[in-house]
Formats: C-alpha cells, structure tokens, sequence
C-alpha cells in the first residue's frame, strides 16, 4: 500500500500538469483577497486583457486599511485608494467582496474558517502569508506574491515546486496556563526561524489533537515563523463540528460526501516526513519574545539571554541588534521588563475564543496607569459575538478600549502604531524591527499574558494569576 | 519581463541574518496601486534617522556603493510577509541579483517573477563576499546566469546552483500567466472532475 501524508494526498489530488523536472501546476480551491497586495495583481489583467477565471472561488475583504476607531472615514487618503481600488476590482471582476459596511467583514483568516469557505482537504493561497492559518483545517494553504495572485486570477492555478514534509509532534497533554501561542513560539524557538524553510510542517501528537479550532489556528498561523512553506493539521470531529452549518460549508448529501472525503485525509500509519521533530508538551511554559524576531524566545520564568552565550558569530551580531533595537539588557528577569501598551488582536490571536480567554484575566481588574491597552476582534462577526455575550464591557470596564474590527496594530499600516520607543505586548505574530510602528518594540506572547501584562503593568506569569 | 543572462556590478554589503521583508519595505509605504516607485522606500528605517534626513553610516547612503545592482546578505533573507514590495523596492533600487546563504519562500519565487536572480552561496562564500564589499567599497562582481558562474577581477569564482526551469524563464524573461493559459484544455479537464461539494455552498 502506498501510505501517504496529508499533504502528500491534498497535493497529488490537485495537480493538473507536474512535468518531468518542472514546477506543478496544481489547482486552487479558493483564492482570498485582500486590498494591500491585489490591486497590482488586477491592474495586470486589465493590461493584458484577461478576466477572473473563477470569481465563484474568490473572495476579497478589506482589513490591513481599515481604521479601527472610525472606520467609515479613512482619512490617509492612500490608504483610502487602496481600499476603494479593491471595491471597484471585486465589482469589475465579479468577485464575491466584503467591505467596510459588511457584517461578514474582517481579517481575512479569520472570515475564511468563520463563513466556513476554508474545508479540509482543499489547496488556498491568498497574497498573505499568514495564509498557513488556514491549514488549521487540513487544507494546504499558501501566502503567495502579487504576480503569483495575478496567476491564480487569470487561471486558478498556480505553479508549484513540490515543497517538502516536515512532521512537528508535540506529545503529551499541555501544562495549565501553556496556549497554543506558546506552542507555536516554542515549536519556532526550537527549530529556528529559518527551520522549516522549503517544507510544508503537518503538526501532530496528543497536545494539537486536544486544541480547538482557534487553537489550531493560531499554531498554524505562525507556521511561517518558523519559515514553513505551509502548516497544517489532520481534520478529525473538532474540525467537522467547527464547520458543520457554517454559511458557506456544504449542506445535505454534500456535506456527507465531503465528511466521507475529509475523513481519508489524515496522514497514513507509517507514511514517512523527510524530517521529524519531537517536542515534549510537558516541557512548554508561557513564553514572551524578547527580540526581534520571533525565534528570540523564553519561558515567562525566564531572562533576557546574554548574546555572549550564542554560539555562532551571527547569531551573537542578531543578538546584539535585537537587543540595542529593544533597549533591553542582558540576564533581567522578563517579568521585570514593563510595558507601555497592550494589543489583543491580529489573525494569530483575535478569535472568539481568544478574547474569551482575555477577558477572563481581567475580569473585574483595572489596566495599570502607565498602560495603553486595545482589543481589536479578528472579524465583525467575532465582534457581534462577543457583544452578545458581554465581553466588550469586561474589557471596557477594566479599561481596555474595543474597536472595531481589523489588522490594527499587527502591522504599522493603519492608524494603530506604536509610538518610537513604546513597549508593547502583543498577541500577534511578528516582532520584527518597527512592525507595529517605526522605533515600536514589541514582545509577543498568548492573548492570556497580554492582558495579565494589562494589568500588571509588566509580564507576569499566567500560572500565578 | 526582462531577460537577465549576465550582470555586472557594485556590490551592497549587509551583514545580517534574518533580514524580513518588513525591513526591506515598512508596510506603512504598501498603500499604492502601483507596482513601481518603491525603490526610495527601500530599507527605510535604516536608511532614514528619526528626523528623515539619510543615516550616513547605512551603506546606500555611501557615496561610493551608488548604483550598486548586487546585494549581499546573510542567511534566510527576504523572511515573514509575502509583500512582492519588497523585490518592487529593491528592482525600483537598481538590484536585479541578491546573493545569501538561504533564502525565504516566497520571497525567492517573487524574485523570480521579477526578473531578479536570487543566487544561493555556502555561508562562507558569502561571507567572502560580504567582507570583500566592506573592505573596498565600489567593489564589483559578474555574474552570468548563461553558465551559472559568480566572479570577480580578483580571483573570486564560485557556481551556482539553479533550477534548470527557473534558469530558462530568467534567461528568456517568460510570464507564467502566458504559459500557464496554454494548458487550457488540461485546466478544463481537471476542473471537470472537483466533486460539486467543493463549490461554496449557497445558504
Ligand atoms: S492580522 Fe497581521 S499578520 Fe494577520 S493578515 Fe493582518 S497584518 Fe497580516
């Protein structure tokens, strides 16, 4: 018998062409969109005469943009071409789009798995690559460039060199007060964040099976940190339970045939990874970044490492640097360091049941005064949600502010940035040099910390909340 | 697309690891339509002090690496946000070849799309070059893609390694979108097969 991975079944049931020493051509299932890397893609197709292939697989939302205070007033008037630039590209092209004014709007991650577009089994890209959120469900799932979404657009396929398999098995039940965002920041501080480039990560073991949805979502989310072509996770109940009745998830005899189909996918006993690695879930703790990218990692109960301890000359360079960008000093206690700001937010970490966890931190507790801190739901439909279940006034009661939903501070696109020199924790996916703003230093930890931090005014251990 | 078969010219030296596409290009310069004009956006938090004005010790404000076309850089460059910006600013810049021990995803295949080569060397090859570029600035190399050699005046020569695919579509400067459109009836024929439940359900 032919045992095979998950990816390796997703990728052999899409390829339409793969010639002898070329790239596949491999078809797309569904293709999102979002307004910062499309409008080039479309102004392609106009130049060259060609249309949407299939906009009945394609669906645009607007999100890196969109003001989170006042949204119907954007008022960076480049900021506010680029989103009207894909209103008039879904309108011109007949795809499915999801603006401002719409209830169905959000991060595009997020609305993908909410509208039940993303399904087990499928291939997505979107020009973002955060798109490996998306293999939460048992899809693969790709951040691609501009040029390549203009060829999903014009053709819906996209060439593809075989990417690689990595197997990541956490095993073990997780310890209390350990997320999937520690998970993932473990995983990356582990492997590297160059260690799964060129390869596709099927995460495994006792501590993902037990995750939610959300849970996946966020450690796949992060695949890309670790450099991973895609992440993915086998579907079983939790994915099926997740999708059945969503808006668009197949309904009736369809949803029969496509729960008997997503139930093969899982990865065949004995199918074989060209790497494995193994990592022990008792060994995981909260962790809070400390440098600039998100490899600089260690345990709450941690220091700041001292470069001096690294090994490698470039590593001790990269150490240096991240550690002069942060303003931090070697060997202080992390639970030591304050902040200035809090960001509860962002694809990794917006979801419903992210802002649960949150608010159950702080609940009836006060942000400390020298604390700025936001919550900014991943979609509109997470906003309505958690209004509906009262969430907003546990926030606002403690002082938190809630806004509408968007990439917000994720990225230093929109008008949540980071002023230079603000300390930020943050429940997003990149710690990189003035990602939430030129001369903002951001830690990144769970959604749990973040707002512990709110209110301790400095990192603290979530174990001892 | 522009065809590239050899190049010569000054090399940039940046020695640092890990160089994300949030450095090549902050995303608050993503807000335009078009695809060209990055290329003064390019490194900007480096290239610029706080107050705007050019860092004079960031190596593409220096006098003598103007007009540079090769840039060097440690491993894992072009790492984090897919943003195809980043190879617009550095090809608005004047680079058409980037040369690192390793290299992230996407931001090798939106090389690729741009006519610009990304070249893979071992780590010490690298930092050869690097140190080179450093110590006599306006330092020059060639690099021909036709027999996939990388050399200087000085005795430096090394080859490289390439996907014959990928050689062939820089040498000619091919669209894929055009090749891509010529497999139609093989396009129709696999999409003839999805099962219907992979259509998005209308509620
Ligand atoms: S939330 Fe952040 S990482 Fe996610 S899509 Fe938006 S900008 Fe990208």
């Amino acid at each position: 018998m032919n045992r095979q991975t998950l990816f390796e079944k997703i990728w052999d049931s899409h390829v339409v062409h793969e010639p002898r020493g070329k790239p596949a051509l491999i078809y797309v299932d569904l293709h999102l969109i979002h307004e910062v890397t499309s409008p080039q893609a479309f102004e392609g197709l106009r130049l060259s005469g060609r249309s949407v292939r299939r906009p009945d697989l394609t669906v645009a939302t607007v999100d890196h943009n969109v003001p989170t205070i006042d949204r119907w007033f954007i008022k960076d008037e480049i900021s506010r071409r680029q989103v009207e630039a894909l209103k008039q590209n879904a309108d011109d092209f007949g795809v499915r789009f999801y603006g401002i004014e719409s209830d169905r709007q959000g991060i595009v991650h997020v609305i993908g798995p909410e509208l039940g577009l993303t399904r087990p089994g499928t291939v997505i890209v979107c020009g973002d690559s955060h798109t490996s959120t998306h293999g939460a469900f048992g899809a693969f799932a790709l951040g691609i460039g501009t040029s390549e979404v203009e060829h999903v657009l014009a053709t819906q396929c996209l060439v593809q060199k075989r990417p690689k398999t990595m197997e990541v098995r956490v095993d073990g039940a997780l310890p209390r007060g350990v997320t999937a965002k520690d998970v993932i920041l473990g995983i990356i501080g582990s492997i590297g964040v160059d260690g799964a480039v060129g390869h596709v990560i099927e995460y495994t073991g006792e501590a993902i099976r037990t995750l939610s949805m959300e849970g996946r979502m966020t450690v796949c989310n992060m695949s890309i940190e670790a450099g991973a072509r895609a992440g993915m996770i086998a579907p079983d109940e939790t994915t099926i339970e997740y999708l059945e009745g969503r808006e668009f998830s197949p309904k009736g005899q369809e949803w029969e045939a496509a729960v008997a189909e997503w139930q093969r996918l899982p990865t065949d006993e004995g199918a074989r990874f060209d790497k494995t690695v193994v990592i022990s879930a008792s060994e995981l703790e909260p962790y809070v970044t400390w440098g600039t990218n998100p490899g600089m990692v260690v345990p709450v109960t941690g220091r700041v490492p001292d470069p001096k301890s690294l090994e490698s000359e470039s590593d001790r360079t990269a150490a240096e640097q991240a550690l002069r960008y942060m303003d931090l000093t070697p060997d202080i206690p992390i639970q030591d360091i304050a902040i200035d700001r809090v960001f509860i937010g962002s694809c990794t970490n917006a979801r419903i049941a992210d802002l649960r966890a949150a608010a159950g931190i702080v609940q009836g507790k006060q942000v400390a005064a020298t604390v700025q801190a936001m919550v900014v739901p991943g979609s509109t439909q997470v906003k309505i949600q958690a209004e509906e279940e009262g969430l907003d006034r546990v926030f606002t009661d403690a002082g938190f502010e809630w806004r509408e939903a968007g990439c917000s501070m994720c990225l230093g696109m929109n008008p949540d940035v980071l002023q230079p020199g603000e300390r930020c924790a943050s429940s997003s996916n990149r710690n990189f040099e003035g990602r939430q703003g030129k001369g903002g230093r951001t830690h990144l930890v769970s959604p749990q910390m973040a707002a512990a931090a709110a209110i301790a005014g400095h990192f603290v251990d979530i174990r001892d909340w | 697309m522009e065809p590239f078969t050899r190049l010569s010219g000054i090399v940039i030296p940046l020695p640092r690891v890990n160089v994300d596409t949030d450095q090549i290009i902050p995303a608050q310069f993503m807000k335009r339509i078009e695809r060209t004009g990055y290329g003064q956006f390019l490194f900007n938090s480096w290239r610029y002090l706080p107050d705007g004005s050019p860092n004079p010790d960031f190596v593409l404000n220096r006098a003598e690496y103007e007009g540079a076309s090769i840039l060097v850089s440690g491993r894992n460059f072009g790492s984090g946000s897919s943003r195809e910006h980043a190879v617009w600013a550095l090809h608005d810049y004047g680079i058409r070849c980037v040369i690192t021990p390793k290299f992230a995803d996407i931001f090798y295949n939106n090389c690729i799309q741009n006519g610009v080569l990304p070249v893979a060397l071992p780590e010490d090859r690298v930092q050869e070059l690097i140190e080179k570029a450093e110590r006599k600035p306006g330092y020059r190399l060639t690099v021909n893609l036709e027999n996939q050699t990388i050399y200087d005046s000085e005795g430096f020569e090394d080859a490289f390694e390439i996907e014959p695919f990928i050689r062939e579509r820089l040498l000619r400067g091919l669209d894929d979108i055009a090749m891509t459109l010529q497999e139609e009836d093989e396009i129709a024929a696999f999409e003839a097969t999805r099962p219907s439940w992979l259509e998005p359900a209308k509620s």
